[in-house]
């Protein structure tokens, strides 16, 4: 008993040591959750905001300008006045516009006397992105309608209309994206650097040299195993506090509620991500190919098959079956609840049950395939 | 000694393959050893590259599990006590096993942790182990930051700490300057003296022959399997009054040793220093000294390396055609005077000059990171001198280096072969890329494939041939060209005595027919081949002579008859003290 605790004191000093000493650790484990969570925090959004639409209004009158600078007025548009539909067609085809609004010579006329005949606009999108289109519609419908109101009330044509519709959205009332993405991405940045952290180490042992002589020490596996993830263990809780502090102060996301099962879920997947690591690292011996393996099955499964991006409900029944096969979609789940929903144990539970039998099946695998032999 | 000991190890009917890589078949690397590892002496592991020594090693260490056979460590099989025995080896591999960016401390207290080494035990050991290796002063230094022959002994030191009774030492000096092996030789037998009243033992795998010598038991392997197993004296016992050294007149060696291999009754034939030496098949009478070229007949003490030969059944070494002679330009075919070489701070090359006469075979002898490579880089047009000036082949390395360059031929340490092309795909595609046209491309890789001995392996992949064949292919292919000058960098390190042989015979060709030959070398046997030698320490250049010469300087009555690995010991020795003063 005391040997084993000397055997893994003196491992232990040793990772320590070899941490302090060697950059690419600390990289790994601080600026690159930081970088990534920057740079895609930043990058992928899924609004739509200032939006170029080109508007065309064959006859200017007093009614058309207000309905312009109504437009104008909303954050999520940036009209363009051009002269033809033709001139309008052009921007959209460049692309310097995303739809053009035409607004006919009897738009003025006809909004006087709406019984006889409905004042028409005409929108066109461009459908080369269809989110951004139904976003771009959306907005100026309602821009038209904040205009309407106003104008109605104001030249009294209308009464109130007798009854509107007023909807809230739940634990995301503004819909940023960044509230729902944010999370995510802790959770995609966490499973790679978790995962490179580890990946790297066994496979530098291997080529140094230095597995030959621990393999003919009398250090056991598990102790082998055991003081690496101790030390990387450390060092990616710390990155996950990192990751977290990035995305409620710089991306301003609400953490709703709920310490102790983010500091338990974080555990839980490091412990996962880790081993997960070890366990490459062990297989293939060689760093550069361990990396590359690492990558592959972190990123991918993390980006696509998490939720973090596309929501899991909306895949075909066999892709949402294999999303459970990768622990991302867990803590992704139980990440997204505690950011904007709070404690909420009938999502939490079954989640971090998920994560400990993940991190359980990692550690075994990885103490599996570590022999105690060169070959 | 009237007792018969028990054995540390006892290995029976082991054979040991490694699964193929790729579509290779499986390699066989260990076959039929039966032997016993014996405590209280040093027991070689015995021979070349690709021999088996380090899978020897790694199955005692129980790192690899036999393919078949039986391994007993401290009368414990190793199929099941592995896990038992491993806190009594202690077990140094090849590349020492150090942790780079640990210090020297770092190192030493995770393998006492590892072995749970109570610190009432721990630091008497430790200290007394700094000590014997002179260690004690650089504990606070980075691993990575040691030398060669610094790093050797720290992992010695791990390897020992646990007070073991079987040391393992896998080539432990390798690469390391010949001082350094000496020492480390030293420590051993220190370590093993102190270790006696435990039944201590050592294994130490090498494939220096004069080690080997020295060791109280040798297990001679060859090819995976074991040629010999004996003491040394017993494996040179038959070459007793076989072995003479012939007195030519010098310039003529290299002819008398062709002679010399024709007469029948001589197994063997090499130039050493200024003499030729002669090993006679069993029962041949003493040949007379002028039949061979020479002058006058002397009796040697037979070496363990002809002994090794004498096992490998030598066949008559295959007669070696003399080349054309070509017609020899006049002025030296190297020249160069105060060359310097800085990077940043460091000076790699300081002040460096020599010239070397066309056909000559010429070394740059020193340890490693002494500045040879440096110097031979610049030589080869690779690396531009910070200063000075370089002459080769009568051109300008500096101002014309791509001139130079087509007349120099260039064999790299580790061959520099394309592992997965055959051995005459790798002559084509070298032909081709010395520009050949296509009518001498075919001419001179069909003349390689004979000259060289190839015809067998042509069609072999290179990654798949015997060290020595490879060694052939890649002087072969840097021939190709008929360049006027030959550079080779340590050609000779890891082959087998044989395959030695009959490489430095073909290099000692070519030099008679006026090629210029410049070898690299830390081995000293490399070095008697060469007609004159420069040796390097620390950037400079600090003798330069025939072998006899540097010999000479350093005889006293201490040492009336130095090797060469004496005079270059004693020689870098004063030329650091001179330094230091």
């Amino acid at each position: 008993m005391i040997a084993a605790a000397l055997r893994l004191r003196g491992l232990l000093v040793k990772e320590v040591t070899q941490v302090r000493r060697d950059p690419s650790s600390l990289l790994i484990a601080f600026l690159l959750p930081l970088v990534l969570l920057l740079i895609n925090g930043f990058s992928i959004t899924l609004d739509a905001r200032a939006v170029r639409l080109a508007v065309v209004i064959d006859a200017p009158t007093a009614p058309t300008q207000d309905l312009f600078q109504a437009m104008a007025a909303s954050p999520y548009l940036a009209p363009i006045l051009v002269a033809t539909t033709a001139d309008g067609a052009r921007l959209i085809a460049s692309g310097s516009a995303r739809g053009m609004l035409v607004v006919r010579q009897d738009f003025a006329e006809t909004l006087l006397r709406p019984q006889r005949w409905p004042a028409h606009l005409g929108l066109q999108v461009s459908g080369t992105d269809p989110n951004t289109a139904r976003l771009v519609e959306g907005y100026v419908a309602g821009a038209l309608q904040t205009w309407l109101s106003s104008h109605a009330l104001e030249n009294r044509l209308l009464a109130t209309p007798a009854a509107t519709l007023e909807h809230r959205y739940w634990f995301n009332a503004e819909l940023r994206s960044s509230n729902s993405i944010i999370p995510g991405m802790i959770a995609f940045v966490m499973s790679m650097t978790g995962t490179l952290l580890t990946a790297l180490v066994v496979a530098r042992e291997w080529e140094r040299g230095t597995m030959e002589s621990m393999l003919a020490s009398p250090a056991r596996m598990a102790e082998l195993i055991a003081a690496k993830l101790v030390v990387y263990f450390g060092l990616g809780m710390i990155s996950m506090l990192e990751a977290v502090l990035v995305g409620t102060l710089v991306f301003a996301v609400p953490f709703r509620d709920g310490i102790l099962p983010l500091l338990a879920a974080a555990a839980l997947f490091l412990l996962f991500a880790l081993a997960l690591g070890l366990f490459i690292s062990t297989l293939v011996r060689n760093q550069f190919l361990a990396s590359q393996l690492a990558f592959l099955v972190t990123m991918l499964p993390a980006m696509m098959l998490s939720g973090m991006l596309f929501d899991i409900a909306s895949m075909p029944p066999w892709l949402q079956w294999l999303t459970y096969l990768f622990p991302a979609r867990y803590l992704v789940s139980i990440l997204q609840t505690l950011f904007l929903a709070g404690s909420v144990n009938a999502v939490l539970l079954p989640n971090l049950a998920a994560l400990a039998i993940s991190a359980t099946v990692a550690v075994a695998a990885t103490l599996a395939v570590t022999r105690r032999r060169l070959d | 000694m009237t007792e018969p000991v028990a054995p540390l190890a006892t290995i029976a009917g082991l054979r040991h393959r490694f699964p193929g890589a790729r579509h290779a078949a499986p390699q066989t690397a260990l076959d039929g050893i039966d032997t016993t590892i014996l405590p209280g002496m040093i027991t070689g592991v015995v021979g070349p590259d690709g021999a088996g020594k380090t899978t020897l090693l790694r199955l005692l260490a129980g790192l690899l599990r036999p393919t078949a056979g039986q391994i007993a460590v401290f009368g414990l099989d190793l199929a099941d006590h592995a896990a038992t025995v491993h806190d009594r080896i202690g077990y140094m591999p090849q590349r020492f096993g150090l942790y780079e960016d640990l210090t020297v401390a770092g190192n030493i207290q995770l393998h006492a942790d590892l072995h749970a080494m109570p610190s009432a035990i721990r630091v008497p050991r430790i200290s007394m182990l700094l000590a014997a290796t002179g260690l004690a002063p650089f504990t606070d230094r980075l691993a990575g930051k040691l030398s060669g022959g610094m790093k050797q002994k720290l992992g010695l030191v791990c390897a020992l700490l646990a007070r073991p009774k079987l040391l393992l030492l896998d080539e432990p000096s390798v690469g390391v300057d010949p001082a350094s092996r000496r020492e480390l030789w030293a420590i051993v037998a220190h370590m093993l003296a102190e270790g006696l009243a435990d039944g201590m033992g050592v294994v130490w795998a090498t494939a220096y022959l004069d080690e080997a010598e020295r060791c109280g038991r040798v297990l001679l392997l060859h090819e995976g399997r074991l040629l010999a197993d004996d003491t040394p004296e017993a494996i040179m016992a038959p070459m007793r009054d076989r072995v003479f050294l012939l007195d030519v007149p010098p310039g003529q060696r290299r002819a008398a040793v062709r002679l010399a291999a024709s007469v029948a009754g001589v197994a063997d034939a090499s130039v050493q220093g200024d003499h030729l030496r002669i090993v006679l098949r069993p029962g041949a009478a003493l040949p007379d000294p002028s039949a061979l070229g020479g002058s006058h007949l002397s009796p040697a003490a037979p070496r363990l390396e002809d002994g090794f030969i004498d096992r490998l059944g030598t066949v008559a070494p295959t007669p070696i055609p003399a080349p054309a002679t070509r017609p020899v330009a006049q002025g030296p075919a190297i020249e160069v005077a105060h060359l310097v070489r800085r990077f940043g701070d460091f000076l790699a090359v300081d002040d460096v000059s020599f010239s070397v006469a066309r056909g000559e075979i010429f070394g740059l002898l020193g340890p490693n990171g002494a500045g040879k490579s440096t110097i031979f880089r610049m030589l080869c047009g690779l690396l531009r001198p910070s200063a000075g000036r370089a002459q080769v082949a009568g051109g300008d390395l500096i101002r014309e280096p791509a001139a130079a360059r087509a007349r120099l031929g260039y064999m790299a340490q580790r061959f520099s072969l394309y592992g997965e092309l055959t051995a005459r795909e790798n002559l084509r595609f070298f032909a081709r890329v010395y520009g050949l046209s296509r009518a001498a491309q075919q001419a001179a890789v069909a003349a390689a494939l004979a000259d060289f001995d190839l015809a067998d392996s042509a069609d072999q992949v290179a990654g798949d041939l015997p060290l020595g064949v490879k060694q052939r292919l890649a002087l072969a292919a840097s021939l190709l060209h008929a360049p006027d000058i030959l550079f080779l960098d340590e050609p000779t390190s890891g082959v087998d005595p044989l395959a030695r042989r009959a490489f430095w015979a073909r290099i000692g060709t070519l030099a008679e027919a006026g090629v210029t030959v410049l070898v690299t070398s830390h081995f000293m046997d490399e070095a008697e081949y060469c007609d004159r030698l420069a040796i390097v320490s620390s950037g400079r250049l600090i003798a330069t002579g025939t072998p006899a010469d540097l010999r000479g300087r350093v005889r006293s009555d201490a040492m009336p008859n130095p090797t060469l690995e004496d005079a270059f010991i004693a020689l870098v020795g004063a030329d650091l003290r001179a330094r230091a003063a």
